[in-house]
């Protein structure tokens, strides 16, 4: 197994009365109420130091991503984010990464190629390139692209990024959204032919198409928990079975919230407040904000109104012992988390790389220390060794990583 | 009767979908981002023209990927000048609704001799920062209703979100709605300013501007700001109709078209 701590860098202080006042945490949150650029600026370092204490105590990664023009995680550049880290860990095992930089956004998009090379530079190799779609909050909304070129940007901007990390020859890139004269990247990146490549997706099956496709880590983001996420990942592994290609739970990642105390009656009294306010707040964005006229192709939109899944649960009316109880959030003592992770999301969806979100909407920095810490010492030694025996290769991890890390003493 | 006649455009990658009705002068018909709807304001039209009802590329039925082969509003102008030529169209008169009317405009202002008279339907393709086009693509179908009509519970609104009780035919007309809404706002994402405020000197044709009196996606000064930059052209407000006067008062706006289109 290989287990990172993800960070979204939310606003950890909204009103109470947030969602009933404002609209949308996304797009159209008004800073001006809502948030002051010194305390930001906290939420910032302590984002950092968080990611970093994560990193010493133990995880094997640490990720970031971009969103842009909210409150539920605002780093508009995860790479400025990610270059500290990258600079804060040499010398440690850990991998950078960056999950990541939006491709249909960045233009042009070897703007993604060169931060990532940077990155990959300053840690000496330990760049994992997560190369996101990016939500339609962020592209089509606050960042213009219109929704019906979204994925045919973003397929083109791929394989641009993926050409101009591995040409040997200057070259010329006459695409239908970039045209570049000379394609000649400085700098390239340490790991050959590229660093290794995580797609992150929320269950569109033509996602599962270019994953497997693209040889690449498909990365299954849901807050909904494993046990929603089961038929969307056994779709995934049926798409990677009928392709021919072997089972190697280290082609996909899976996102999931945890929480650890004490005991699940601690865990309940530290985190419950947390849980909700994330699940209230930090998700509180209008239904047909995720699917503008043109973002889903005709094919994909005829599908879902076919068959309108079973009403999306509204979280809003949930609160944190349904949560732990669906597995949105896996919260507990350590040996209730562990045993959680251990057969719902690692074996059930046979995923390789884990991703734990370590600071949850208003967790506070002290919190999130004894969460990232509990997990470092008391969860991730029982589930590291799980697919050791299978002899699985992971491909898509920095190849100077892959063996054991070294455990190295929490350090506070 | 409406006829339906299929035009290959584009090298035959689009097949355009027209509904032809009526007798007397062509008159052009370019529907809005919801998609053409037959009704009572073009039944009119076509009791004094023959109305060619052309469907935007990707909402005819069967063909949504037509769109595909669509990249640019240049592109767009140019499918819509052949089809103006296949179908030996001229001293045409046009009606344009919305998106169709500033498509109207574009292909007025590509072949300014071709279009004898222009009417105008709560036109969308200028900005002004002082009065911001709504976004409908952004809206909820409840806000989308309290925008596009004057009277968001009427027959009209609740025509255009109607949905089948057969579960199939609902999915297929949910999808259509939304695919139109697509297949249109590609061309005037994410501001429906496209530079016609730089082409719309070239349109000769006299035109008729027609608002709906509680147009709230589309705010009243856009009338005047079409009339100042059009040669020729007045304005139409009328009562009880929101951004599709055409659809909530089809016969009061037939009227006030049709008296316009034949001077």
């Amino acid at each position: 197994m290989k287990i990172s701590a993800f960070h979204l860098m939310p606003h950890r202080e909204l009103p109470p009365d947030f969602e009933r006042r404002y609209p949308s945490v996304w797009v159209t949150p008004p800073w001006g109420e809502l948030a002051d650029a010194r305390r930001v600026g906290q939420y910032y370092n302590w984002t950092l130091d968080e990611l970093l204490f994560a990193a010493r105590a133990g995880f094997d990664g640490v990720c970031t991503n971009e969103h842009h023009q909210n409150a539920y995680g605002f780093m508009p550049s995860p790479n400025l984010m990610g270059s500290v880290l990258a600079k804060q860990t040499n010398g440690l095992d850990v991998a950078i990464v960056q999950m990541g930089m939006t491709l249909p956004t960045t233009s042009p998009p070897v703007r993604v190629a060169e931060e990532y090379g940077m990155i990959d530079c300053i840690s000496g190799g330990r760049l994992v390139a997560g190369l996101p779609l990016g939500s339609p909050m962020d592209v089509n909304l606050a960042y213009g692209i219109t929704p019906m070129e979204h994925r045919e940007r973003y397929r083109e901007a791929f394989d641009l990024v993926l050409k101009a990390w591995q040409a040997k020859e200057i070259f010329a890139w006459n695409g239908k959204y970039f045209q570049l004269g000379q394609v000649n990247l400085w700098p390239r990146p340490v790991q050959e032919p590229h660093p290794p490549v995580w797609v992150p997706g929320s269950g569109s099956i033509s996602t599962f198409d270019f994953a497997t496709e693209h040889n690449v880590c498909y990365c299954f983001l849901s807050y909904a928990g494993a046990r929603a996420a089961s038929t969307m990942m056994d779709g995934y592994w049926d798409v990677v079975d009928k392709k021919g290609l072997e089972r190697n739970p280290y082609r996909a990642g899976f996102l999931q919230l945890v929480a650890v105390s004490e005991t699940d009656a601690q865990a309940e009294a530290d985190y419950a407040k947390h849980v909700e306010y994330f699940y209230h707040k930090c998700l509180h964005v209008p239904a047909q904000w995720f699917a503008p006229p043109g973002n889903q192709d005709y094919r994909s939109l005829l599908a879902a109104n076919r068959n309108p899944v079973r009403r999306a649960e509204d979280p809003k009316t949930l609160r944190y012992k349904d949560f732990v109880n669906k597995g949105y959030v896996i919260a507990g003592s350590p040996a209730t988390v562990r045993e959680r992770l251990v057969e719902e999301v690692i074996k059930r969806l046979h995923v390789g790389n884990l991703m734990l979100l370590i600071q949850i909407g208003s967790m506070p920095h002290e919190l999130t220390l004894k969460n990232t810490e509990l997990l470092a010492r008391e969860v991730l030694p029982g589930l590291r060794e799980i697919w050791d025996d299978k002899g699985w290769e992971n491909h898509w991890w920095p190849k100077s990583l892959r063996g054991a890390r070294q455990a190295v003493p929490a350090a506070r | 009767m409406t006829e339906t006649r299929t035009v290959s455009v584009w090298q035959d990658r689009v097949k355009m979908r027209v509904h032809v009705q009526g007798a007397g002068p062509a008159l052009l018909f370019l529907h809005g981002p919801w998609g053409l709807t037959w009704g009572p304001f073009l039944d009119a039209l076509a009791r004094q023209f023959t109305v060619y009802a052309p469907e935007h590329p990707g909402t005819s039925p069967g063909d949504p990927d037509a769109i595909q082969a669509v990249d640019s509003l240049w592109d767009l102008v140019l499918c819509y000048d052949e089809l103006l030529e296949a179908l030996g169209l001229d001293a045409l008169a046009v009606v344009g609704h919305s998106f169709g009317a500033m498509m109207a405009c574009e292909v007025a202002a590509l072949r300014s001799s071709r279009i004898r008279r222009l009417a105008l339907l709560d036109p969308i393709g200028l900005w002004r920062d002082d009065a911001p086009v709504i976004n409908w693509m952004l809206l909820s179908p409840a806000e989308m209703a309290a925008h596009v009509f004057a009277a968001p519970d009427g027959a009209a609104a609740r025509a255009m979100f109607a949905v089948p009780e057969d579960p199939e035919e609902g999915a297929l007309a949910r999808t259509r709605l939304t695919w139109a809404m697509g297949a249109t706002g590609k061309f005037i994402w994410p501001i429906p300013d496209k530079g016609l405020k730089k082409r719309i000197y070239r349109v000769g044709a006299p035109a008729l501007l027609v608002w709906g009196e509680a147009d709230r996606l589309v705010p009243r000064a856009y009338a005047k700001e079409f009339a100042g930059r059009l040669r020729d052209a007045r304005i139409e407000v009328v009562a009880g109709a929101g951004h599709a006067p055409h659809l909530e008062q089809p016969e009061a706006t037939a009227r006030v078209v049709a008296a316009f289109l034949k001077t």
